[in-house]
């Protein structure tokens, strides 16, 4: 019986120093489960998310200027036109300075190249957009909680708020994993981005699945809960990993437990 | 001896000017990777020979690129025509700086021994026609380079953009052919003009 206790008890304690763990390196859990996504799932199945960590917080300026420090190659004067267009970080003084933006506000203007580059370095990788919808479904309490009138609202009303770029992170919301700014601050790169179908004026260039959104689901989408993932979905449909806006910022994701 | 001094200063000259022309051909063949070119991708790819390569080992010649699966019922033979009517149509006195290159989109599935299958059964399996593939990451970043999109949608396949990418030897992207079975005039325009200058 004893034996059995003290089991148990290391067993509570490497879940506990592993949950701390996470915590100081600033990253959740995100525990596995199955959720159907609003665009890009044929026939309304759903899609199985394994377990993984996400980034509590969107990667900021601060910890940005640290990593342009050590991977020149990433820095304003210096990428590639190949990885980044012209507007990256285009509100950044020079190469260590990012100008009136504060040090806690969201990196933005960073392309798919250079965000994937910076999860890379930190021994991480973008979330999917699966992984990202499923975090984002979550409000304080509920896991999803997509069909809430409130949720909805408050997705929708940020949509219509401007310039909220300029806040710093952690100011919204903690959901329900224990991540901030899923929603409220800024849109975020996922790792494949690339794999929406949502250009309506050139369908004929796409392999058309009848089954896949491009028809059913725009003309569908009629609630707000449909409206809100549809904003997000055609967001990254009409990007290219080039690209850079100031209201697109990112943060990094982990199939294994973070490395301090 | 003021006729020989002189003679001998001008081929002295003659010879210096060659040596400065062959300093520029050999300036011009070390010249860094452009900014724009897909060389500066350092991701490793196979062959259907399985042989591994970077994209780099490529650099000086016209790439035509289109990504596929080999397990596709729809779209992608037709791309496959489409590219095959391209090669059929290109200058024959240029045709050798050409790559016709086919990158698979499910690497899963396309081991280079389906590619190489793939290639012999559609009669693709020499020169200039090469089949590669990666890692998923890898695939999902050339991807994003060439501005295609795919998706996988259920365990057989994938949905995708249908573009035909022209690269110069650079390897800087100079046209993209967007549908199935449209007019490929332009390309083939682009790709001989390309080829020309090598």
């Amino acid at each position: 019986m004893k034996k059995y206790i003290f089991i148990l008890l290391i067993v509570f304690f490497s879940v506990f120093t592993s949950v701390m763990k996470a915590q100081e390196t600033g990253m959740a859990f995100i525990k596995e489960g199955s959720f159907v996504p609003l665009y890009g799932a044929v026939s309304k199945k759903p899609v199985e998310v394994k377990s993984f960590y996400i980034d509590i917080y969107p990667v900021t300026n601060r910890e940005f200027l640290d990593f342009v420090k050590k991977n020149p190659s990433y820095q304003k004067s210096k990428i590639k036109g190949l990885f980044a267009d012209k507007s990256y970080l285009s509100y950044w003084k020079n190469d260590f300075d990012f100008g009136n933006a504060k040090p806690n506000s969201p990196v933005t203007n960073v392309s798919w190249f250079a965000a994937k580059k910076y999860c890379e370095c930190e021994g991480k990788r973008l979330a999917t957009m699966d992984e990202w919808e499923y975090v984002a479904m979550a409000d304080t309490k509920r896991v999803d909680a997509r069909t809430k009138k409130e949720f909805n609202e408050y997705i929708l009303s940020w949509y219509e708020k401007s310039r909220t770029y300029e806040n710093e992170i952690g100011k919204t919301f903690k959901n329900y994993w224990g991540v901030y700014d899923m929603h409220g601050l800024v849109w975020e790169w996922t790792s494949d981005f690339n794999s929406i179908f949502l250009s309506g004026e050139s369908r004929k260039d796409k392999s058309t699945d009848k089954n896949l959104f491009c028809g059913s689901g725009s003309v569908n989408a009629s609630d707000l809960m449909d409206y809100a993932a549809f904003m997000r979905y055609a967001f990254r449909g009409s990007l290219k990993a080039q690209y850079s806006t100031r209201n697109l910022g990112f943060r990094c994701a982990s199939t294994t437990k973070p490395k301090i | 001896m003021k006729k020989t001094a002189i003679a001998f200063l001008l081929l002295f000259s003659f010879y210096s000017c060659k040596e400065a022309d062959k300093k520029e051909v050999k300036a011009e063949i070390k010249k860094e990777i452009s900014d724009l070119s897909i060389y500066n991708l350092p991701s490793k790819w196979t062959t259907q020979d399985g042989k591994d390569i970077e994209l780099k080992s490529l650099r000086g010649n016209v790439l035509v690129m289109v990504m596929i699966y080999t397990s596709c019922k729809s779209a992608c033979p037709r791309l496959v025509a489409d590219m095959r009517d391209i090669e059929s149509k290109l200058d024959k006195n240029t045709k050798q700086h050409v790559k016709l290159i086919l990158v698979s989109i499910d690497p899963n599935t396309d081991t280079p021994e389906r590619l190489k299958s793939f290639a012999i059964e559609n009669k693709m399996n020499q020169d200039p026609w090469i089949f590669l593939r990666s890692t998923e990451e890898n695939t999902r970043e050339f991807a994003a380079v060439l501005a295609v999109n795919y998706k996988k949608i259920s365990p057989i396949d994938f949905s995708h953009s249908n573009i035909i990418s022209v690269f110069n030897p650079e390897g800087e992207l100079v046209f993209q052919q967007e549908g199935l079975g449209v007019n490929n005039d332009k390309t083939i325009e682009t790709i001989n003009m390309e080829a020309r200058k090598i």
